[in-house]
């Protein structure tokens, strides 16, 4: 198979921000980029989604909550015993595990459309849903149950954070406008998508190699723990998505959603939750080593894991 | 003659703090407040402002110096151990003191 002209955008990043080059998106610019994309990825779910009934998914839902859930906690006695953690870093750092990334989702959408592998519609809501539980179990494992906490705060920084407004925004606009409705705006969010991907990974790859001066810094744990976390993710993920009787596109799109690693909405919530976590050394992992992982060899991985757990 | 002294009191810090600051600033009587972005390298490092938790902004304010030293307590024991924060402060004559 060729490698994917996205990935090599992703790959020339790295390189410019390796070799120190000057090059930056506009920060404006990246705004709009990731809005379009996490717009684009919400219409494409809500137009599909608009055919089916949404009361059946309510069983798969709750399941894709439990792994949320079920994940930060695994990952927590690993980072704490055998990485020697503080515990409000261990705490930190599982939260990024459980929680997901937009951009990989976005990459594995594009892997799996040019693959013409078709995945279930609801996929778009299912990355929505995953990205909270992880805080919450986050912030529980920094502080134990009984620390005060302001929820109020907490959940409009989750629930009105840019990710969750835009995903389910796109969400509803693509569930009422159905597929004759976003006809006319189909240019912009579905032709391009490809394109603004790839500068968007092109960004990325300046972001991620401004993180890789720092992995060295935080020894050999964080790289093991970083690219053995998700293919654990990916194998609960995969087996998650076959027990619910997902397609193989759909049981590896939850695997891909279970491996991947938040770095926008979690670490926001943790440095305000779990201030004395140090923010940099959730963001190497999940940034530096996770999210490149990921989108060279983890998703191509997870959808051979899908396969196989299929025959 | 009425007293014409006040002084600015400048705080930079992470721009996460944005919403906690201010209401800690008005609490203690700060009427009025400047915020823009800002970028540097401190001792917690470089704030690129490449995320959202690591961009810093900077907030002045022009406030009695009583009113600047009951701010600066707050802000000590509620951020400097867990943020970001540098605080300052510096003398100003001002032309309309019934406005700051």
């Amino acid at each position: 198979m060729t490698l994917d002209p996205i990935l090599l955008f992703f790959v020339l990043g790295l390189a410019a921000g390796l070799i120190r080059s000057e090059l930056r998106l506009p920060g404006q610019v990246y705004e709009l980029i990731s809005i379009v994309l996490l717009l684009a990825i919400g219409l494409k779910g809500g137009v599909e989604l608009a055919q089916q009934n949404i009361l059946n998914l309510l069983p798969q839902l709750a399941a894709v909550i439990a792994m949320g859930v079920a994940l930060p906690l695994v990952a927590f006695p690993f980072l704490t015993k055998l990485g020697k953690l503080p515990r409000p870093d261990a705490a930190s750092v599982a939260a990024h595990y459980g929680s997901v990334s937009v951009g990989t989702y976005a990459v594995a959408a594009a892997y799996l459309a040019t693959a013409n592998v078709s995945y279930e519609a609801h996929m778009p809501l299912l990355l929505v849903i995953l990205e909270v539980p992880a805080i919450v179990v986050g912030i529980w494992l920094a502080k134990g149950a009984a620390a005060r906490q302001n929820w109020r705060s907490l959940s409009h920084e989750i629930f009105a954070g840019k990710g969750v407004v835009l995903l389910l925004g796109g969400l509803m606009i693509g569930w009422i406008a159905g597929h004759e409705g976003v006809e006319s705006i189909k240019p912009v969010f579905f032709d391009a998508f490809k394109g603004v991907l790839a500068l968007f990974l092109l960004e990325m790859g300046v972001l991620t190699a401004a993180r890789l001066a720092d992995v060295r810094r935080y020894g050999y744990f964080l790289v093991v723990f970083a690219i053995s976390m998700p293919v654990f993710s990916a194998i609960v993920g995969c087996t998650l998505g076959w027990l619910l009787g997902l397609s193989v596109g759909g049981t590896a799109m939850l695997g891909i959603l279970a491996a991947s690693a938040s770095y926008i909405a979690v670490p926001a919530a943790m440095r305000i939750s779990v201030p004395e976590a140090n923010p940099s050394l959730s963001l190497t992992a999940s940034l530096g080593i996770t999210f490149p992982f990921n989108v060279i060899v983890g998703i191509p991985l997870y959808h051979q894991l899908a396969e196989w757990i299929h025959r | 003659m009425t007293d014409k002294n006040r002084v600015v009191l400048t705080v930079i810090t992470e721009a996460s703090l944005e919403s906690r600051l201010i209401s800690a600033m008005e609490s203690h009587g700060v009427r009025g407040y400047t915020i823009t972005d800002a970028r540097g390298k401190g001792q917690r490092g470089r704030r690129s402002g490449d995320w959202d938790f690591e961009r810093n902004i900077r907030v002045e304010s022009i406030c009695s110096a009583e009113v600047a030293a009951k701010v600066s307590k707050e802000l000590e024991a509620k951020f400097y151990r867990d943020y970001a924060m540098v605080l300052y402060s510096y003398d100003v004559n001002v032309l309309r003191p019934d406005k700051f």
